[in-house]
């Protein structure tokens, strides 16, 4: 069972102390730091990093209850909301004094509802009234107004990662007005409405916070709506709405992930899927936004799999009464005391813990049974290749019957990702290339991710190994390895040569040459020198090997010195002079190579013919018919004349 | 029997070489006097009376083991006298088949009342064509039956001798021995060109098919009458493309050509139109009263010995030959599972082939008459290509060119067979054709110009620069440059 747990809690939580009386505990989303506040601070400010190693610890005066604190970025100034009108500010950098200052809203009769840092100095006051744009001055100890603006809020929610603010308006609440903070500059994005379940009694604010969440997915941003349904009518449940959020035009809805059920809801994005807790069944669901359900074009989304729990999750016991034996405890999961941030944070302020919460792929793969959408899935997951990999090794080795077909579709979904990124790459290069001259634009490097899995990979971990196998049919081997081939080509991507090498080796092994024969008739392997080599092996099994290789160096064309050796070891001398003098390459070789190959077949008259062909480029080169000493053939002019006699010498010609 | 052609001059008849006798033996089976009639095995034609029968036996007999004692290793394979040629083939141990043909003549009319006088054209046939004829013969018998010995082995003589009637004497009414040439003496496979992509997508397909229907032991796919894949060894792929090609295409594509059994009317399978049928077996899957029985052949006879049911099956141009342990019965259902299967897959795949082709077709520019024709073979590969034959029926071979150039192209390869070395030898043929044959290695070519007023040299380069124009692959194409490469200029 437990491999079918596909949501698991992080092995290293960050752990700070938990909250009680004393101790507040608050959570800053941007910087992902938790704040243990106790006293007011007066007894100590424990911050904790994201990686639970850069723990600050620090006194601050009591000055009243503190309702919200967050560093800037790096964590240079330090800002403390205690009152509904004002937030203190205390610099954290070296060289600057660090008592606090203090800046009040600038709307009157407003009370501020929070603020944000967006920038190591730059912060946004939320008020129920609008929104402060501040810049910090910290070696001024003031604060100077970027810009404002007036509008009736009654929450807002933070996008750190893109600096987007959103805020809700209007009676019922639903009308939402986002912001979006760069560089010193505010600007407004245009609002949209989120539409609300049919409600009976009106007039009160309806949307709440909670059912509100902004993520980035795939690289856009998200407002995800947890949209309730009551129980009486039709509706089968709950379903999360999602809005796309753009920087110019109108927000638009975009995707339905339907929950069939209804009840308490959280949400997180973890690794692009959205994943909904959901705390009444102790499981979450989740969801794939690419993933396309066939039968409808309305991106409306079931769960990519039937819901799960997160997996069980054991905490060691602190305290005082656990010194010596810190046996772990299973940790509540689902609890009604855990908050949940975005985008895959999960805290139990109670038991003092922060989670990342992470999808576990393996359990995903036999829980997916429809072998496409898996890959699909996979693919688009951040550590997946080891993943894919296996998925490879595990659909060739059971060799079902009828899984040929399945094959091909999941090598060509690996390969189009593979393709895709080597175009990049190709236009990259192609842009560097040409130089910065064109535009302004600087050229990105593509990221390989792990998406990638490219022939070295298949080869190493699936097909090597795979070829080894006793258990599968060569048939079969084959047939997969042709598949593989056929895929690459089908994406135009050069096959290497390694993948060939198993091919030939495969059959080899298993005696079917006169299907490697056919296969290098079509060009199905391409050719290439060490391919060439390779069959020269073969021709002593296989004889028609040695025209088959000889051809492919011949279109080559690169290897005229190999196809010499290759025609001399035959002894086929003539054939070779013959050959190199068609490709015009007779007055560089060696009249000794020559001549040692014509007097090893024993054969008078070829010996008698390479002799004179040589006596004859002499003539021609040099004008005498010599050898010169460093050609070494002393030996062979020495047999010439007592094989032929002094007279057979071409005379040379004197003027 | 006689097919008189009427020839240039006054009322000469022509008569091509016809075939006289053919029988087979086995001079252990009657060793003793009075015996003799044991040896025959078949004798055509069968109306010959008992004792010339022996007495024919007898001397082929008498003359193979004569000769025998000049060279033991190498046994006489033919006999040239005035009227006839004849034939001997050993094809497995102390079994022989002779072939007697009687030689081409010209009949020339005499002054009245006198009798014509008959001249034979002794000269005019050539060995290896024959003796590759005779080889041939044997081949399709063994593709059919199995070998010789294994029917002693299941049957006896009794067995053997209602095989070899059954199956020559209807193979021997379509032999035309006046039509053979050059390509029997090959005996090639024609290739079709296709591109690497293309090829794959066919690799693919019988892949799959072989994988759902795991009872399929070897598969061959053919285009066009061109082989693309053979899944069988490279002489069982021989004869039985010879076979498809001769005799099973052809068969079925006159039927067509005539516009019956219209091969445009699709079947539904599923949701998808297809075009595909069986070729053997079943000719219509929807008659209740269907046969399900397919031709057996024997593949692997020097091993292990496989017999199997051979099931062709076709969509518009492609066809594919799926062969099954004869061990299997094969019935309805199967049959339906492997339309149901291939006729979608196949319909579609055809239909991509002819698209690639046509564009290959396009690219290569359009279809010039040459001035040149062309016999390119491979021994290696057993590729053939020939720009002087038309398209085979089952009747007769066609050819482009006259029959005296064919006969030099006999001649040339004649001599290439006669030596090991690499070869060129050009010849001057009278009304203005120069027939070239080169051969190298493992290649033969041969290419008949006509040029007017050519001399020697010109033709030399003219050969040169012809072959130099395609850049194809050899066999896949025409003459590419790699070929001219491998064929070394060596004027005889």
């Amino acid at each position: 069972m437990s491999e079918e747990h596909y949501l698991e809690l992080c092995d290293s939580p960050v752990q700070f102390e938990n909250a009680s009386s004393v101790n507040n505990v608050f959570f800053d989303e941007a910087n992902k730091q938790v704040f243990a506040v106790r006293s007011g601070g007066a007894t100590g400010v424990v911050v904790k990093g994201p990686d639970d190693k850069n723990s600050i610890a620090f006194r601050m005066e009591d000055k009243g209850e503190v309702k919200c604190i967050k560093f800037s970025y790096e964590n240079k100034i330090l800002a403390v909301q205690r009152s509904p009108k004002s937030v203190d500010f205390i610099n954290f950098m070296p060289d600057l004094p660090h008592s606090e200052f203090s800046q009040e809203c600038k709307t009157k009769n407003a009370t501020v509802l929070g603020f944000c840092w967006t920038s190591w100095n730059e912060i946004v006051f939320i008020t129920d009234q609008g929104v402060e744009f501040y810049q910090v001055l910290p070696d001024k100890r003031s604060l100077k107004l970027l810009k404002s603006h007036s509008i009736n809020v009654n929450w807002y929610v933070y996008c750190p990662e893109t600096s987007v603010i959103l805020l809700s308006t209007t009676v019922q609440g639903n009308v939402l007005q986002p912001f979006a903070f760069k560089c010193g500059t505010m600007s407004k994005m245009s609002k949209f409405e989120i539409e609300l379940p049919v409600v009976t009694k009106p007039a009160k604010i309806i949307l709440s916070e909670r059912d509100i969440a902004v993520a980035t997915i795939y690289g856009q941003l998200y407002v995800m709506y947890l949209k309730h349904h009551s129980r009486t009518g039709n509706n089968p449940g709950a379903e999360v709405v999602l809005y796309h959020l753009q920087r110019e035009g109108a927000c638009k809805r975009s995707h339905i992930l339907k929950l069939n059920t209804t009840g308490k809801f959280a949400l997180n994005v973890v690794d692009n899927l959205v994943i909904v807790h959901h705390q009444s069944s102790q499981t979450s669901f989740m969801f794939d936004i690419k993933m396309k359900d066939t039968d409808s074009n309305l991106n409306i989304h079931q769960p990519v799999l039937p819901a799960r729990s997160i997996h069980p999750y054991k905490i060691a016991l602190t305290g005082p009464a656990a010194v010596g034996s810190q046996t772990p405890v299973p940790c509540e999961l689902y609890s009604s005391t855990w908050s949940v941030f975005q985008p895959d944070i999960i805290i139990s302020a109670s038991e003092g813990y922060l989670w990342y919460l992470q999808v576990k792929l393996k359990p995903v793969v036999s829980l997916l049974q429809d072998k496409s959408k898996l890959m699909e899935f996979l693919l688009r997951r951040r550590d997946c290749k080891m993943v894919i990999l296996s998925v490879c090794s595990q659909m060739l080795s059971r060799g079902d019957k009828g899984s040929l077909p399945v094959v091909a579709i999941v090598f060509d979904k690996l390969n189009q990702v593979y393709k895709e990124y080597l175009e990049a790459e190709q236009s990259y290069t192609m842009a560097v290339e040409c130089g910065p001259s064109r535009g302004s634009t600087a050229h990105k490097r593509p990221v390989r991710t792990q998406a990638v899995i490219d022939q070295s990979d298949m080869y190493t971990h699936v097909l090597s190994l795979f070829t080894e196998r006793k258990d599968v049919s060569h048939k079969f081997i084959i047939a997969v390895l042709m598949e593989y081939i056929r895929s690459l080509n089908q994406f135009q991507i050069t096959v290497q040569h390694y993948l060939y090498e198993l091919v030939i080796k495969t059959l080899v092994q298993h005696n079917l040459l006169y299907m490697l024969h056919q296969f290098l008739q079509y060009h199905v392997l391409s050719d290439s020198k060490p391919l060439a080599c390779l069959l020269l092996s073969l021709e002593s099994t296989y004889p028609p090997a040695h025209q088959l290789s000889l051809d492919m160096l011949k279109r080559l064309s690169t290897a005229n010195d190999e196809i010499v050796e290759v025609l001399l070891s035959k002894q086929q001398v003539l054939g070779a002079l013959r050959f190199i003098r068609s490709v015009g390459g007779h007055d560089n070789i060696s009249a000794r190579k020559f001549l040692d190959a014509a007097r090893q077949t024993k054969d008078q008259m070829l010996f008698y013919t390479i002799f004179r062909f040589f006596e004859q480029r002499n003539q021609r080169l040099r004008g005498s018919p010599n050898f010169t000493p460093g050609e070494h053939c002393e030996e062979h002019v020495a047999y010439f004349k007592q094989a032929f006699g002094e007279q057979a010498f071409i005379k040379p010609v004197t003027l | 029997l006689f097919s008189p052609r009427m020839a240039t001059g006054m009322q000469e008849k022509q008569y091509t070489p016809s075939l006289l006798n053919f029988f087979i033996y086995n001079p252990k089976f009657g060793p003793r006097e009075g015996e003799e009639e044991k040896k025959i095995l078949f004798y055509h034609p069968s109306d010959v009376e008992k004792n010339e029968k022996i007495r024919n036996v007898g001397l082929c007999e008498a003359i193979v083991q004569f000769t025998r004692t000049f060279c033991p290793s190498k046994p006489a394979k033919s006999l040239h006298t005035q009227k006839n040629r004849q034939f001997f083939f050993e094809p497995e141990e102390n079994f022989w088949i002779v072939m007697v043909v009687r030689n081409p003549m010209v009949e020339k009319p005499n002054k009245e009342g006198k009798p014509p006088t008959i001249e034979y054209q002794e000269e005019e046939i050539l060995d290896t064509v024959y003796g590759a004829v005779l080889q041939q013969c044997y081949s399709m018998y063994k593709l059919f039956n199995g070998t010789f010995a294994r029917a002693m082995e299941a049957g006896g003589v009794e067995l053997l001798t209602q095989k070899l009637e059954k199956f020559f004497y209807r193979y021997l009414q379509t032999l035309h021995l006046q039509s053979c040439d050059l390509l029997d003496v090959f005996g090639g496979i024609s290739f079709f060109p296709l591109d690497k992509m293309t090829y794959l997508k066919i690799q693919s397909f019988v892949n799959r098919v072989e994988e759902s229907l795991s009872l399929i032991k070897y598969t061959a796919f053919l285009y066009n009458d061109q082989l693309i894949w053979s899944g069988l060894e490279q002489d069982d792929m021989r004869i039985l493309y010879k076979y498809l090609t001769t005799s099973l295409f052809p068969r079925h594509s006159e039927p067509e050509l005539a516009g019956r059994d219209s091969p445009l009317r699709p079947e539904v399978a599923g949701n998808l139109l297809h075009y595909g049928r069986f070729l053997t077996g079943p000719s219509n899957l929807k008659d209740p009263e269907a046969k399900f029985r397919f031709p057996k052949i024997f593949v692997n006879t020097d091993d292990s010995y496989e017999e199997l049911h051979l099931i062709v099956y076709k969509a518009m141009s492609a066809a594919v030959c799926f062969m099954i342990s004869a061990s299997e019965e094969l019935g309805r259902e199967f049959c339906e599972q492997l339309d149901g299967l291939v006729g979608p897959q196949l319909t579609l795949l055809a239909s991509d082939i002819c698209e690639q082709y046509n564009i290959n077709r396009r690219v290569s520019g359009p279809d010039k008459e040459p001035q040149f024709k062309f016999i390119y073979f491979n021994h290696m590969n057993l590729a053939e290509k020939s720009t002087i034959h038309m398209r085979k029926t089952a009747s007769v071979s066609l050819t482009s060119v006259h029959p005296d150039l064919m006969k030099i192209l006999g001649d040339i390869h004649a001599d290439f067979v006669r030596v090991d070395e690499d070869e060129e030898i050009i010849v001057k043929a009278m009304t203005d054709y120069w027939v070239v044959g080169k051969k190298s290695d493992q290649r033969e070519l041969y290419v008949i110009l006509n040029q007017k007023n050519a001399n020697l040299i010109e033709v030399n380069e003219e050969v040169k620069r012809l072959c130099k124009f395609e850049t194809m692959d050899p066999f896949l194409y025409t003459i590419s440059t790699k070929l001219v490469d491998m064929l070394v200029t060596k004027t005889a």
